[in-house]
């Protein structure tokens, strides 16, 4: 598959003004809006482009499984620090498209934070060149990192250039028995300490907390947090990031991202704690989830959902209506027959 | 000094009279001896006296002034302290300066939560000082932090020395609030790791001023490294000082700083700060390490083993805190020591990717003797972002000419080298002409139309940031390379 291939597609279905559902591994097919539209399978576009070590970035068609990149990476000891989630194949565009980062991204950050740059086919087939491999570039709007999460409704993220970073030297993992509520203040008093804190997981009482950095580091922290080293901690940091971990199975899934200091909402069905209390987990059907999201702070996203929830309550938090309208100018000058993933990020457009 | 422009045609008076309806004769200045300070930022060459500057003191205010703007089409550029190095917050000579500088006030400060929520003209470095007594900072510091303010911060999207570990402006803020040209007051961004929507906050941190007012920055702190040590090195060649860099990243060691400065960095500078430099060497490095006291032990150690097996000629590992700030205040001061042997000098920005770095340095050489001025250069070796300190007389006739030609050049091989004409100090009114050189056709319209969503008057900051297509066309008949012609769909006149 080639660029010319990707471009001539979307330039068609501008023409006849035909709805495309952007495709990589459909690892995510679950999460946000309805899908709909024709498929463009995008996978077909794959490969490393260039990855420079010394110079911390990796160049990767859209179609290129996460997990070869990684690979390619952990042969230089280097990692994607956001620990994105692989599911079953996830790609390097569909990964930035749908912005979502793993453990570590309470450490290091979120995938936007690691976009360097894109090449990007717009919704009337164009191919544009946004940022580029330097760290720091501030000429013109910062199109890439709006790109991180934008479910593919601004454009097919052909090709991305990602931010790598070393791994650490060394890692632990420890664990404490401790409620809900106290974990929330342990992690937001151990994130205002110079810990080399890089993941937090708290499950039905029990809290995993993982260090990361310089051996002697490593050590000191763990002198001085107390807890009990976990054994098998490589897999359980995996089943977090993959949610293969039973906190995660639960048919309908909500995603609350708060205020890292957020008092528990008062809601019924808490699965799970992450990202030093930032990120929250709840199942089941709940009523005043959006409600008590938006006041405490933050917002509720319906992850995982029977269709008919998710088609009835769409995935994300309505917007202002003067919010929306923004977002419709800017939908409108990269798509502007919006045929690219209409629906997947909001129904309205 | 820049043509004026057609576009807008605005009648002073009733500019006058009508900003003298909503703020009150305090927040207003309209009369040119008053105006003159806000004639250029950090910029100096680049001038331009607006027809009233406003200086608000709410929100409300701030609102009414660019209602009123809007209705009259009377072209708005914000400000907060002019500090800015690419001329962003440069008077349009049809227009109003809308001055953030009384918006002062450090709102939040959440210890536990790790942020703070200030006003758009609090001081980058008051935000780190309110937030000292709880073991918090705010990482990113420009050099002009004393300073430059929060809101110039998220319009520029600022870095300083410290970028590689801790990142940028726009890694480094929570949410802003931002007043769009017609009056209406968006929330970006929230205290919640992400927002709903599109990253609508990476798109206005950087944006120069062209998409909104920012009123509100909410900016996250991180805990202060209990130590910092630092490492200096120095080195026979440039070549071998940009090989040290690559093998320091190679070895998995992501410092708090590094930086280099060439010999007539460290000539200047030398006898101005006494930081103990090695004037023999052709370039020096320092290498900063933060973080617990075993952790700073460990990777000094390996950082000083990777630069002997680089070559470096000497090494020396700061001993105090004292010694750590003395090696660094000749960095600091690498600009205004410049300053001292020269009448005037003139700052580029480019970045390069590290590898390329030797083959600038040479580059620029040449161009030393093709414009007959002198280059000191100060390089943010870490990310790549060189900092090339040309040296002019603006008294001299034609000097400013070749600086700024010379500029130009070092920027457009930037580019050709696989990098960006700004790394850090943004386009603003200086490089307009280079992003024609950066970008093609398609990104540029892609980016009018980004600012149309936003500001479809095109009232905010015209002539910033995004150059029109006619002006890439006129810049591109003067500059062609290797026989490409950019932009060959447009005429040219």
């Amino acid at each position: 598959m080639t660029l010319d291939q990707i471009a001539a597609a979307i330039r068609a279905a501008h023409d006849s003004h035909t709805p495309l559902r952007i495709r990589g591994a459909g690892s995510k097919d679950f999460y946000g809006g309805m899908l709909a539209g024709d498929v463009l399978d995008v996978s077909g576009y794959n490969g490393i482009v260039a990855y420079e070590p010394t110079e911390l970035y990796i160049t990767a068609k859209c179609g290129t499984p996460v997990a070869e990149i990684e690979a390619a990476l952990a042969e230089k000891n280097q990692m994607l620090a956001f620990e994105p989630p692989h599911f079953s194949g996830a790609t390097v565009g569909g990964c930035v498209a749908a912005g979502l980062s793993g453990p570590r991204r309470q450490q290091a950050g979120a995938v936007r934070d690691f976009v360097l740059g894109v090449k990007l086919i717009d919704g009337s087939g164009q191919v544009l060149d946004f940022g580029g491999q330097v760290m720091k570039n501030v000429a013109g709007y910062d199109v890439s990192r709006l790109l991180a999460g934008s479910l593919g409704t601004l454009g097919v993220l052909a090709e991305v250039t990602l931010k790598v970073l070393p791994k650490p030297v060394a890692e632990q993992t420890l664990v404490f028995d401790i409620g809900e509520s106290d974990a929330i203040t342990r992690l937001n008093q151990w994130g205002g300490q110079p810990l080399p804190i890089s993941a937090s997981f708290w499950h039905q009482g029990q809290l995993w907390l993982r260090l990361s950095g310089a051996r002697a580091a490593v050590e000191a922290a763990r002198g001085k947090l107390g807890g009990t080293v976990a054994v098998d901690a490589e897999n359980h940091w995996i089943s977090v990031r993959e949610q293969t971990h039973p906190a995660f199975s639960e048919k309908l899934l909500w995603r609350l991202a708060l205020p890292s200091t957020a008092p528990a909402p008062g809601l019924d069905g808490l699965r799970a704690i992450e990202w030093g209390g930032a990120l929250r987990w709840y199942a089941g059907e709940q009523e005043a989830v959006r409600g008590a999201a938006a006041r405490a702070g933050g917002h509720a996203v319906l992850y995982r959902a029977p269709e008919s929830l998710r088609c009835r309550e769409g995935a994300f938090a309505a917007l202002s209506p003067a919010l929306l309208a923004l977002h419709r100018r800017l939908k409108k000058s990269f798509d502007p027959k919006g045929i690219l993933n209409p629906g997947r990020l909001y129904a309205e457009f | 000094m820049t043509p004026p422009d057609p576009e807008f045609r605005t009648d002073r008076q009733a500019l006058a009279a009508r900003l003298g309806l909503i703020l009150p004769v305090h927040c207003l200045l309209v009369d040119d001896e008053d105006l003159r300070p806000y004639e250029c930022d950090g910029l100096t060459a680049y001038r331009e006296l607006p027809l009233a500057v406003c200086l608000p003191e709410s929100e409300g205010q701030v609102i009414d002034v660019l209602r009123t703007c809007h209705q009259l089409g009377v072209p708005v550029v914000a400000r907060g302290a002019g500090t800015g190095l690419s001329g962003g917050a440069m008077p349009h000579a049809q227009g109003v300066v809308l001055s953030l500088a009384r918006f002062n006030k450090i709102l939040r400060l959440d210890p536990l939560a790790r942020l703070a929520v200030v006003q758009s003209g609090v001081r980058n470095l008051a935000v780190s000082e309110v937030a000292a007594p709880h073991g918090l900072y705010y990482a990113p510091d420009p050099s002009s932090q004393i300073a430059c303010t929060l809101g110039g911060n998220v319009a520029e999207n600022s870095g300083g020395v410290h970028c590689l570990k801790y990142g940028l402006t726009v890694h480094n803020v929570l949410r802003i609030r931002v007043v769009s040209i017609e009056g209406e007051v968006f929330e970006i961004g929230s205290e919640a790791p992400d927002a709903p929507g599109y990253d609508l906050l990476a798109l206005l941190i950087g944006s120069e001023g062209m998409l909104g007012v920012v009123t509100e920055v909410t900016v996250k702190l991180v805990p202060k490294p209990e130590l910092a040590q630092v490492v200096m090195a120095s080195f026979d060649d440039v070549a071998r000082a940009g090989d040290a860099v690559a093998a320091i990243i190679a070895a998995g060691i992501i410092p708090a700083g590094l930086e280099m400065m060439d010999k007539p960095a460290t000539a200047a500078v030398e006898p101005y700060v006494k930081a103990g430099y090695d004037l023999e060497a052709a370039a020096i490095l320092l290498c900063e390490s933060d973080g617990t006291p075993e952790e700073v032990a460990e990777e000094i150690a390996r950082v000083a083993e990777v630069l002997t097996a680089a070559g470096a000629r000497d090494i020396r590992v700061s001993q105090s805190e004292a010694e750590r700030l003395r090696f660094w205040a000749g960095r600091k001061a690498a600009f205004p020591a410049v300053g001292r042997i020269t009448p005037d000098y003139y700052c580029m920005d480019g970045t390069i990717p590290r590898k390329r770095l030797a083959e600038m340095l040479s580059a620029i050489a040449e161009m030393e003797k093709k414009y007959g001025l002198r280059c000191a250069n100060v390089f943010h070796a870490g990310d790549g972002n060189l900092h090339p300190l040309i040296m002019y007389d603006a008294a001299k006739s034609g000097e400013w000419a070749r600086a700024e030609a010379f500029g130009a050049e070092i920027l457009e091989l930037s580019v050709a080298l696989g990098g960006s004409i700004t790394g850090e100090h943004g386009v603003g009114i200086e490089k307009i002409n280079q992003m024609c050189v950066q970008y093609k056709t398609p990104e540029l319209e892609a980016f009018r139309r980004i600012k149309a969503a936003f500001d479809e008057t095109g009232l905010l900051n015209p002539g910033k940031a995004v150059p029109s297509l006619h002006r890439c066309a006129e810049y591109g008949r003067m500059h062609v390379h290797h026989g490409d012609v950019k932009f060959p769909e447009l005429e040219r006149f």
